[in-house]
């Protein structure tokens, strides 16, 4: 399947999907006024993948910021993750956080408590 | 021009930062985050300070910039709605401040302010809650928003969040809404 590649601004993440090579990551900020018109092409893209998807999807998430409009979005997509996994796949998420980023750690329990999904959180090392 | 003189000294006393006063667009929002968050970073705040300061501000100020409501034409001969709000950021001593004031529609007044006081009222595992409830409850708004911007303010706030309803006319109220973080970083 074609990867989706999509390079970050301001306001949207840098979002590589490529599964010939097993990348799926998002990092950066999402923080776009219009959430929905940035996260459908993404949805679209994995709702083609899940038709035919790798043995182990290892997804990363690497987010700096994001609005509460991105929140939602993100749950629809890690939705998305949690049916294929529901599937029989193997899928795995990773959530890094700054250490001193409560509240991203916080938003990645929040997802853990909502979902049936391995979510991992992760600290990330300080570049 | 004898007016500038006070308007500074006036700001300099409220610690103002930033404030703008009209049209609320979308790339006046970037514009206005970038601005403010180019200004913690020259002036070495803690980062989780600074992190908590740009998503508090970035919520708010998509928040008018979804839900004001413009007031009909003043000028008969115009079709051109008025979407000016006020966007204010200030840093004192303990706090920083965001502010924002905008018209909305009277009929809107309760609902807004129930929401508000649900949310003062709450504690911080109750704003967990509510806030996980909505974000997988309902669905998008019409404007896309998830609803759940307030909330998330008053998580990351940490305090309770200031609010008034002043009358303009009788459709009309000036919506203003004050949200703080603590500058002092908790254990």
């Amino acid at each position: 399947m074609e990867a989706l590649r999509i390079e970050s601004t301001h306001k949207t993440p840098r979002v590589i999907l490529d599964p010939e090579n097993g990348i799926f990551e998002f990092s950066g900020r999402s923080i776009p006024e219009d959430s929905v018109g940035f996260y459908a092409p993404i949805f679209e893209w994995f709702d083609q993948y899940a038709k035919n998807p790798l043995p182990v999807t290892h997804v990363r998430f690497d987010l700096e910021y994001f609005n509460t409009s991105s929140s939602k979005n993100i749950l629809e997509l890690l939705k998305r993750l949690e049916a294929i996994h529901a599937a029989g796949h193997e899928v795995r998420v990773t959530w890094y956080y700054d250490e001193d980023d409560e509240d991203m750690e916080e938003t990645g329990q929040d997802y853990q408590a909502l979902l049936n999904l391995p979510i991992e959180l992760s600290v990330k090392i300080q570049s | 021009m004898s007016m500038t003189y006070s308007y500074y000294k006036n700001m300099q006393l409220n610690n103002i930062i930033f404030v703008y006063q009209g049209e609320v667009t979308a790339d006046l929002v970037s514009s206005i985050l970038q601005m403010v968050e180019n200004k913690l970073e020259g002036e070495g705040e803690d980062r989780k300070v600074k992190k908590r300061v740009f998503n508090v501000m970035v919520e708010c100020l998509q928040n008018v910039y979804h839900h004001l409501d413009a007031l009909p034409p003043t000028d008969a001969s115009s079709s051109v709605r008025d979407k000016t709000a006020l966007l204010m950021i200030g840093r004192e001593e303990r706090d920083y401040y965001i502010i924002t004031g905008n018209h909305v529609l009277n009929d809107r007044i309760p609902d807004l302010k129930a929401r508000l006081d649900r949310i003062n009222r709450a504690t911080k595992e109750e704003l967990k809650q509510l806030y996980q409830e909505i974000l997988t409850g309902t669905g998008f708004s019409e404007k896309g928003t998830a609803g759940l911007g307030m909330i998330d303010i008053a998580r990351k706030s940490g305090q309770k969040l200031g609010y008034d309803f002043h009358p303009v006319n009788d459709k009309y109220s000036f919506f203003s809404l004050e949200a703080r973080v603590s500058r002092i970083p908790e254990k």
